[in-house]
């Protein structure tokens, strides 16, 4: 029976909601695979049951998954364990693989985090900064693979469940998984002219489109509306349950794309990409909003975002 | 001073906690404290971005409760905006709230908690969880998994997103739903009411009787309760007012953008969430559960408490049961489970009522909206308590300040106190094993605690400044590194 360990660090849970969305998959799954670490549905303790051990310790497992990135020492010292303890380390979620949107804080200094947050706070009676018996933070967000070394990358905000069957599979057999190199525009119904000729606009408003008629509703970009499809891997719409359509999910809430699963490969910049996408429909991307967060939105880890000096940055 | 004792992680809640329990010379418990150990900070790097955005961002707080962060983010937005959503966009918004209680109400019931019920809190801490329900009684483990699961499918129909959702957005909802989906999410809704008919008769008869010394015992504290009601206070977990309520049953309503005036938080040093205490009692605020000075409770045992009725039928027959056997205000801790089960019953109901509203299929969901400089406050009951969002925008539409004060963060104090009642009752002169640790556990699990949600805010890690205070928590000295 194969081991399975999953951690969780800088989280949410998202990650950990899409496993149980397998469903009753799961439970297919139950007699050929063991958890033997799962702080969400499981007991077992860092320190032994009653906290008699003095080091912390994780079982060996065969596949560990770790969402969420590395914001504090002790997230790390927890990387570093499972990584110690498993044969292959899986990053499962945006925040592991790049960050994700914690890591919009790497856009501001510590201090000015702790002076906002301690002082400023609207309701907050400002009583100093807790620090006993804390973990201390990094002095930024991390992703996994820039702590230890990651076997597999499963990025979304969260990973769809399909492909999270589809990868455990794999490795469970030994079989190696990698996400295919295609952006969300290739799996994307909608209608495509390659031209715009309105301006860019904000999502104030409703897109237009025939409710439930995906394949009528023209491309968001060329309706004007900025849509990180042209630079984002593809993926999250792939069909787990009987009679889906393969959508990308936020285009079924006929809403544009913000980017969830990353860069479609490796040593892209979907940044200066987006920018050029834009341009090459006749959009002027100076005229985005807020355009640094906007465009790194999931992947500010890995030194992509960065205090800007504090003149610009007021 | 004795041992210390560190449960560590907390487990089967949501989110990142330890328990330091310091016991004296002749081991008895002298003093205990849930340390919560994680941190992002939304309330900084929300500050800039376009107001129609943070629907979009703030549900990265919690992956269990987006669609409590979402609708409150997008109410917040319609009030920065000045509109109102029209009322299939309304009613819209109300459906995936309804539904996203049920799926979350059962996750805690049968995965997080239940296992301590079903196998008991002192089984072997490998079997003790959702996987060894699932192969003691496979008949209700498949249930379980399936109507958790339905929850999310019936989302994913609705707004094609189910975990970090992204069709609420300023002015109303971006999805209309088609008469076909409606027919598709019908029979589903339908089932999960089965299931949740089931849950609350399956407590009631085989497993509240058989804990009935534990629920009188354990985590058991006396304080206030705040909740969300509907102008005539009717429980409503999408929108009205928000009820605050004192330990002796009075109580105070005010609207969302009031509340200032009526709660203010605390920092302790220990903990990296902070702690809400009622201000307008004009009491301070203190910890000692022989005393407690300005704690008040959330959640679903606190909404149970402060409404005066539920609207659909079956969840009342159960609310006036719940009512006359416990009072009101109802104390018990482990209470929270019942309540929690009644309000899935409710959801589950109100889900079908909406679903048969025939406005909901109306293709008017959404209201176009103009960025001006405003300040909107957003207010919903997400599963684990009151969750306030709190924007103001300059002329641009962009954000210049964010105030967050989430469910579990009110919960903060309690949670403590429970803690320390189960540590002093449970462990005496040095003894303790697994399964009383547990039981210490389960005082913390019974306020599902989303911690996550709770430490949306970031800090560093050098302590800048120590205070000394007292017990009413005023400042006597301060030191400074």
């Amino acid at each position: 029976m194969a081991k399975v360990a999953e951690e969780w660090l800088n989280i949410c849970g998202g990650c950990e909601i899409s496993i149980l969305d397998l469903g009753e998959t799961l439970l297919d799954l139950l007699p050929s695979l063991e958890f033997v670490h799962m702080p969400v549905l499981m007991d077992h303790k860092y320190f032994g049951q009653t906290g008699e051990k003095t080091e912390l310790e994780i079982p060996e497992a065969d596949v560990g998954l770790i969402s969420g990135g590395i914001r504090n020492e002790k997230e790390k010292h927890v990387a570093e364990e499972m990584r110690k303890k498993c044969k292959t380390l899986v990053a499962l979620g945006s925040c592991a693989c790049f960050g994700g949107i914690p890591a919009l804080a790497n856009m501001y200094p510590k201090e000015e985090l702790l002076e906002t947050v301690y002082r400023d706070s609207k309701t907050t009676e400002s009583n100093g900064i807790p620090s006993q018996d804390l973990p201390a933070l990094t002095d930024k967000v991390y992703a996994v693979d820039e702590v230890v070394k990651v076997d597999v990358h499963l990025p979304g905000c969260p990973m769809n469940p399909a492909t999270i069957l589809e990868a455990l599979t794999c490795l469970l057999e030994g079989k190696p998984f990698e996400l295919p190199e295609r952006s969300v525009c290739d799996d994307c119904p909608t209608k495509r002219e390659e031209k715009s000729d309105v301006a860019l606009k904000r999502p104030l408003q409703d897109a237009e489109f025939v409710p439930g008629e995906y394949d009528k509703m023209r491309c968001l970009n060329e309706q004007g509306i900025l849509c990180l499809g042209p630079v984002t891997r593809s993926g999250c719409g792939k069909p787990y349950l009987e009679g889906e359509e393969n959508v990308p999910r936020c285009i079924k809430g006929y809403m544009p794309c913000r980017g969830c699963f990353g860069p479609i490969r490796k040593g892209a910049n979907p940044q200066v990409e987006m920018m050029s996408a834009l341009s090459s429909i006749g959009l002027d991307a100076k005229l985005i909003e807020d355009r640094r967060a906007f465009l790194n939105r999931y992947i500010g880890g890995q030194n992509r975002l960065r205090p800007l000096p504090p003149k610009v940055r007021r | 001073m004795g041992k210390k004792i560190v449960i560590q992680p907390v487990t089967r809640i949501e989110g990142h906690a330890k328990v330091t329990i310091q016991l004296d010379d002749s081991g008895n418990v002298a003093d205990t404290k849930v340390n919560v150990v994680e941190l992002r900070g939304f309330e900084k790097f929300c500050v800039g971005r376009p107001v129609e955005e943070l629907p979009r961002i703030v549900t990265s707080i919690c992956g269990v409760c987006p669609w409590s962060h979402h609708l409150a983010s997008a109410k917040a937005n319609d009030a920065v905006y000045g509109v109102k959503p029209p009322p299939a966009g309304r009613k819209l918004r109300e459906l995936c709230n309804a539904i996203a209680y049920t799926e979350e109400h059962i996750l805690h019931f049968f995965f997080l908690s239940g296992p301590d019920f079903v196998m008991g809190p002192d089984a072997d801490y490998s079997v003790r969880n959702v996987i060894g329900i699932a192969q003691a009684n496979p008949e209700i483990g498949k249930k379980v998994v399936r109507n958790r699961h339905l929850g999310s499918h019936m989302l994913e129909i609705v707004s094609g997103k189910a975990i970090h959702p992204v069709t609420a957005v300023p002015g109303g909802f971006s999805k209309p739903l088609t008469q076909a989906d409606r027919d598709k999410v019908l029979p589903m809704a339908e089932e999960v009411l089965e299931f949740a008919k089931f849950s609350i008769k399956f407590a009631k008869e085989d497993i509240f009787p058989k804990y009935l010394d534990t629920v009188k015992t354990l985590g058991v504290i006396n304080t206030g309760f705040m909740g969300t009601v509907a102008d005539d206070g009717v429980l409503n977990l999408y929108d009205g007012k928000l009820r605050l309520m004192k330990a002796d049953g009075s109580f105070a309503d005010f609207a969302y953008d009031q509340y200032t005036e009526f709660i203010s938080e605390k920092i302790q040093d220990w903990s990296y969430m902070k702690f809400p205490y009622a201000k307008s009692w004009g009491d301070g605020f203190s910890m000692d559960s022989t005393d407690p000075r300005g704690i008040y409770r959330t959640n679903s045992l606190a909404r149970i408490n402060v409404a005066d009725k539920i609207s659909t039928p079956l969840a009342q027959k159960e609310f006036e049961e719940f009512r006359e056997q416990f009072g009101r205000p109802a104390q018990l801790t482990l209470l929270y489970h019942w309540a929690r089960l009644i309000e899935l019953l409710h959801n589950a109901e109100r889900a079908i009522e909406l679903l048969n509203d025939p406005e909901i299929t109306s293709t008017e969901t959404r209201v176009p909206v103009t960025p001006r400089a405003a300040r909107g406050v957003g207010c919903v009951e997400a599963p684990r308590g009151t969750l306030i969002h709190d924007y103001e925008t300059d002329d641009k539409g962009l954000v210049t300040s964010v105030n967050l004060i989430v469910g579990t963060t009110h919960n903060n104090a309690p949670i403590n106190m429970s803690v320390n009642q189960a540590a002093k009752t449970l462990i005496k002169d040095g003894n303790y094993d697994q399964g009383i640790l547990n039981q210490v556990e389960m005082a913390i699990r019974a306020y599902d605690p989303c911690l996550s949600c709770a430490t949306h805010k970031l800090d560093g890690s050098i302590p800048v400044r120590v205070d000394i205070v007292d017990a009413d928590g005023n400042l006597k000295d301060t030191f400074r590194n």
